[in-house]
Order: structure tokens, then C-alpha cells, then sequence
């Protein structure tokens, strides 16, 4: 009788193992799939000239140069205002602030900004940004939307960086004389960089990726130069591939796929750059 | 209540209160005097006050929320509850020790310059000879003068806390506060903590929370005898140990309680 449970009990567990196994497979899946057919679509697209050629014939021909510098400008310009921003805000939240109600109020807040849809964001810009502070369609105007969509993430992800360096370095350090920011700056910071820095590549790679807040903020259908200012609209990966996927009549299907591809590859590089920085950081804590 | 003849006070406490604003432990009109050049231990049950007392010594207790705090702690005639109190001095001149050794996350040699440099000490002669007689003081020079730039973390559990009595003798500060040090050392290492201590005397006041009564009676010159935040009895460490006036002393001292 005993025997005979023990074995039932078995195969339950082998069952119940092999469904996750097949469900953690499952999800894999489409993210794989997704890859290999862009790559497999858009492969044969992707050349030298690409990547570095102005488009003509109406961009049914030549690269989509001026939609990755694009990209390239709003990411950085994002990480220009995010990022001192948000780690700012996280050292101020982890380190200084009183539990009160503002801090709750502002954490709140930070929590549910994450969540407002990315077109939201867009429209608010084009208000702000765009009429009211009369930057125009342009990067500034574009990366300032962006900047405020991607500080959820930076900030979170710092804070939580932040909360996790022991406390007793901080009450050491203190003992030793040390003043609050002498302790953040040498201790609690340098251990937290790392999670900081993953946090900071996950949000800019989303809105690298972004095509709604630039919509109405930044995004030009097609420019024949490179933009030469911050005021200057700008061509964007995202934007160029929505805008070749459905405005354009007659576009070669290798290019729309090149140009995901292309986009692929910068958002998934700088994912593995965010892992890579993580996992290395993991292998030499201390602690 | 206390020694008839007791060393000069380096540390002058007076009526002593706090209350912590979570209501763990308290203090209740501690009043007693810390001799210069001594080992003062605090000792009894756990929540008797005594780490909240050494915690005031250096004001680290300025990282807890205190409800009430009342009297004094003069230390060379000198108020330090006052909130005047430039406290970044004061803790480099009281230093302290913990229970559970904790290693900043540098090496071992930039574990001991930490709290010269946050001082603005830049002179590397003095940084370098600070490692050295830090070190030694603290029984731990011939172990690691070899790979002073290795990890800290590397360092075995009691080297860890030989490191982070190196570390706050490094400051030369007057007085050494240390809570539990030994609490989580083989015997080995416990004991070679006591006999720095012995040594460190001769510069230095040391106020020692011990973990067990056997350590408090091997090192005392004075004993305080602390139960539920008041001091019960205050007295040279041998009469503390082998001849209580209090009933209490002596249940605890005897291991009827605790």
C-alpha cells in the first residue's frame, strides 16, 4: 500500500515537472521564432550601404542612415535628462527620505507613471514640450517625452540597487566618522552601480524602441539631411519602420525587415550589454 | 554609586534617560563615571541598555528614532548630547567595534585608511604608517602584511574583527566602544581580541559590552551591572564578580537568571 503511493507520488512529480518544463519551452517560443524570422526576412537587406546610405526613391531604395543616428540622438538626449535624474531621485528616496506620506505619495506616483500607456506620453509631450515650451517637432521636444516615460524605470531599478547595499556599511562608515553623502558616495553608490547601470540600459533600450512618444514630439516621416540641432525634427528606427510598414505604397518587404532587423539589433545588444554588466557584477560582490 | 576609588573619570554620565520611539529598550537615570585607561565593562541580561548606552556614547544612536533623551554625557567636560555637538568629530575620537564583524567591501589595507581619508588625510606616509601600527596594535600585522591589497572579505571571521579593531585604532580616537566583539569568535580568536584589549588600555579607554559573564569577569577592571535599563551596581571588576552587594548582581553573576 505504502509502496504504491510512494510511486503514484512520483510519477505526479515527474508529470508536474515535465508540464513547467514544456511551459518555460513554450514561452520561449515566439521570442526565438520572432528573431529568426527577422533575421531570416531582413538579413539579406542589411549591407554596408544600409546602414550608412541616405534612402531615395521615395526610401524604397539606398539605408535608413538618418533613422539610426535618430535613434541614436533621442537615446542619448533620453539619457541626458533620465539619467541624473532618476538616480537622483532613488539616492534621495533609498537613502534620505523620511517614511512619510510625500515619500509614500511620490513612490505612488512612480509606480503608476510605469504604467500610463507610451501614446499618453506623447500627447502629453506634444502639449508640454512641443506647443507650450514651443521646442517644435524636434529632438529636445522628443527626448524630454521620452525622458519622462523612462524615469519610472531608472528610478525603481536605482532604488531597489540602492536598498539592497547592507545596511551596516552605511552604520560603519557613520561610526567611523563619515557624513551621509561621504557614505553614499564611497560606499552605498559603487556597490549599487551595477544594478543602477542595468536599470539605466533597460529603460533607454525602451525607449529606443518606442515609436508613440515621438509620434507627435520628434518624429519626421522622411528628412533628406541629417538633423543638425536638438531643434531639428529627426527620422527614428521605430517611427521609419512604422512609417515604411504602412504610408509607404510598394515598399520592398526586405527593407521593412531590415530595418526591424537593424532595430532589433540595437535594443537586443544593449539588453546583453545590461545582462552582461549584471552578471559580472554578481560574480565579484562581496557580499 | 560607585568605586570609592575610582580612576579620573574620562567619561562623566549623567542621569542618563532614553526611550526609543519603537519602545524595544530603555535607559532610566543612568548616572555613573568611565575611568580613563580602563576596561569598563557593561554588563547583564539582553535588553538591559547596554548597547543603547554605548550607542549614545557616540551618538550612533542619532540613526534610531529616540522618543525622549534627557541628561548628560560628558566626555572630558564636554556635553556631547548637546546638539551643538559637531558629531562627525566626536565619532572619530569614540570609536566603535560590533558584534558581527562587517569589512567595507575594499581591501584590507583601504578598510583601515576609510575613515582617515572621509578625515581628509591625503598624505600617503601617514595613511601607510597608520595600516602598520593599526595593525599591530591589533595583533593582526604578521597575518596579513603580505597581501595588504587583497579583499577584506577574504580575511577569516576573527581576522575580520581584529580588522575592525585595527580599523577604528587607525583613527587614534580616545575612547573604544565595543559591543559583543567576540560573539561570533572561535576561542582562539576571542582570546587573542582580550589580550589586545589588555594592551590597548594603556592608550585608550575601553568600554566593553561582553558576551558572557565569563569574558566580563576575565577582563573587567570596573563592572556595571545593568537589568531592564538601570544600573544595578557599579564596582571594580573583582568585588563585581566574586563579592555583589546587590542580590540581583549576584543571581546573575551566580546564573540564576540570564
Amino acid at each position: 500500500m505504502k509502496r504504491f503511493f510512494s510511486i503514484d507520488r512520483d510519477i505526479v512529480q515527474r508529470l508536474g515537472f515535465s508540464f513547467l518544463t514544456i511551459m518555460a519551452v513554450v514561452t520561449v517560443v515566439p521570442i526565438i521564432s520572432v528573431v529568426i524570422y527577422i533575421i531570416v526576412q531582413g538579413g539579406p537587406a542589411v549591407s554596408w550601404e544600409f546602414i550608412s546610405a541616405m534612402p531615395h526613391d521615395g526610401m524604397r531604395a539606398g539605408g535608413i542612415l538618418p533613422a539610426i543616428i535618430g535613434t541614436i540622438y533621442l537615446t542619448i538626449g533620453t539619457a541626458v535628462f533620465s539619467v541624473p535624474l532618476g538616480i537622483a531621485a532613488a539616492i534621495y528616496l533609498s537613502e534620505y527620505a523620511p517614511d512619510n506620506r510625500l515619500t509614500q505619495l511620490i513612490r505612488v506616483a512612480i509606480i503608476n507613471l510605469a504604467g500610463i500607456p507610451s501614446v499618453v506620453y506623447g500627447l502629453f509631450g506634444l502639449g508640454l514640450f512641443v506647443l507650450f515650451l514651443k521646442f517644435g517637432t524636434s529632438i529636445l521636444a522628443a527626448s524630454l517625452t521620452l525622458s519622462i516615460m523612462t524615469l519610472p524605470v531608472i528610478i525603481s531599478a536605482s532604488e531597489e540597487a540602492l536598498r539592497s547595499v547592507p545596511q551596516p556599511f552605511r552604520t560603519v562608515s557613520i561610526s567611523l566618522g563619515g557624513t551621509r553623502w561621504q557614505t553614499i558616495r564611497r560606499i552605498v553608490l559603487p556597490e549599487a552601480l551595477p544594478g543602477i547601470l542595468t536599470g539605466v540600459i533597460l529603460g533607454l533600450e525602451r525607449a529606443a524602441g518606442e515609436t508613440a512618444p515621438i509620434l507627435f514630439t520628434g518624429a519626421a516621416f522622411f528628412l533628406p539631411r541629417l538633423p543638425g540641432s536638438v531643434f531639428d525634427a529627426t527620422m527614428a528606427l521605430p517611427y521609419h519602420l512604422f512609417v515604411i510598414s504602412t504610408q509607404v505604397p510598394e515598399m520592398p518587404i526586405q527593407i521593412q525587415y531590415g530595418t526591424a532587423l537593424v532595430l532589433i539589433v540595437f535594443v537586443l545588444g544593449m539588453n546583453i550589454i545590461a545582462t552582461v554588466v549584471r552578471s559580472r557584477a554578481r560574480a565579484k560582490r562581496q557580499w | 554609586m560607585q568605586p570609592a576609588d575610582l580612576p579620573q573619570a574620562k567619561v562623566s554620565i549623567q542621569d542618563l534617560s532614553l526611550q526609543y520611539a519603537d519602545g524595544t529598550e530603555s535607559l532610566r537615570g543612568i548616572s555613573f563615571d568611565i575611568p580613563a585607561n580602563q576596561i569598563t565593562v557593561l554588563f547583564g541580561p539582553a535588553g538591559g541598555g547596554k548597547s543603547t548606552l554605548l550607542r549614545c556614547l557616540n551618538r550612533l544612536n542619532d540613526l534610531t528614532e529616540v522618543k525622549k533623551l534627557d541628561g548628560k554625557i560628558l566626555i572630558e567636560g564636554e556635553n556631547i548630547l548637546d546638539p551643538k555637538t559637531d558629531v562627525i568629530a566626536l565619532r572619530r575620537r569614540v570609536g566603535m567595534v560590533f558584534a558581527r564583524p562587517v569589512v567595507l567591501p575594499f581591501s584590507i589595507r583601504s578598510n583601515l585608511t576609510y575613515g582617515l581619508e572621509l578625515a581628509g588625510e591625503r598624505r600617503k606616509s601617514r595613511l601607510t604608517e597608520a595600516v602598520e601600527r593599526s595593525l599591530s596594535q591589533a595583533a593582526l600585522w604578521e597575518e596579513v602584511k603580505d597581501r595588504l591589497d587583497d579583499p577584506a572579505i577574504a580575511l577569516s571571521g576573527g581576522q575580520q574583527q581584529r580588522l575592525c579593531l585595527a580599523r577604528v585604532l587607525a583613527l587614534q580616537p580616545a575612547i573604544i566602544l565595543l559591543d559583543e566583539p567576540t560573539s561570533g569568535l572561535d576561542p582562539i580568536s576571542t582570546g587573542k581580541v582580550e589580550a589586545s584589549l589588555q594592551e590597548l588600555k594603556k592608550t585608550y579607554t575601553v568600554v566593553l559590552v561582553p558576551h558572557s559573564v565569563q569574558q566580563a569577569a576575565r577582563t573587567a577592571d570596573f563592572a556595571a551591572f545593568f537589568l531592564q535599563g538601570e544600573l544595578v551596581e557599579y564596582a571594580h571588576g573583582e568585588e563585581a564578580f566574586t563579592n555583589p552587594k546587590d542580590q540581583r548582581t549576584e543571581d546573575y553573576v551566580t546564573g540564576r537568571f540570564g
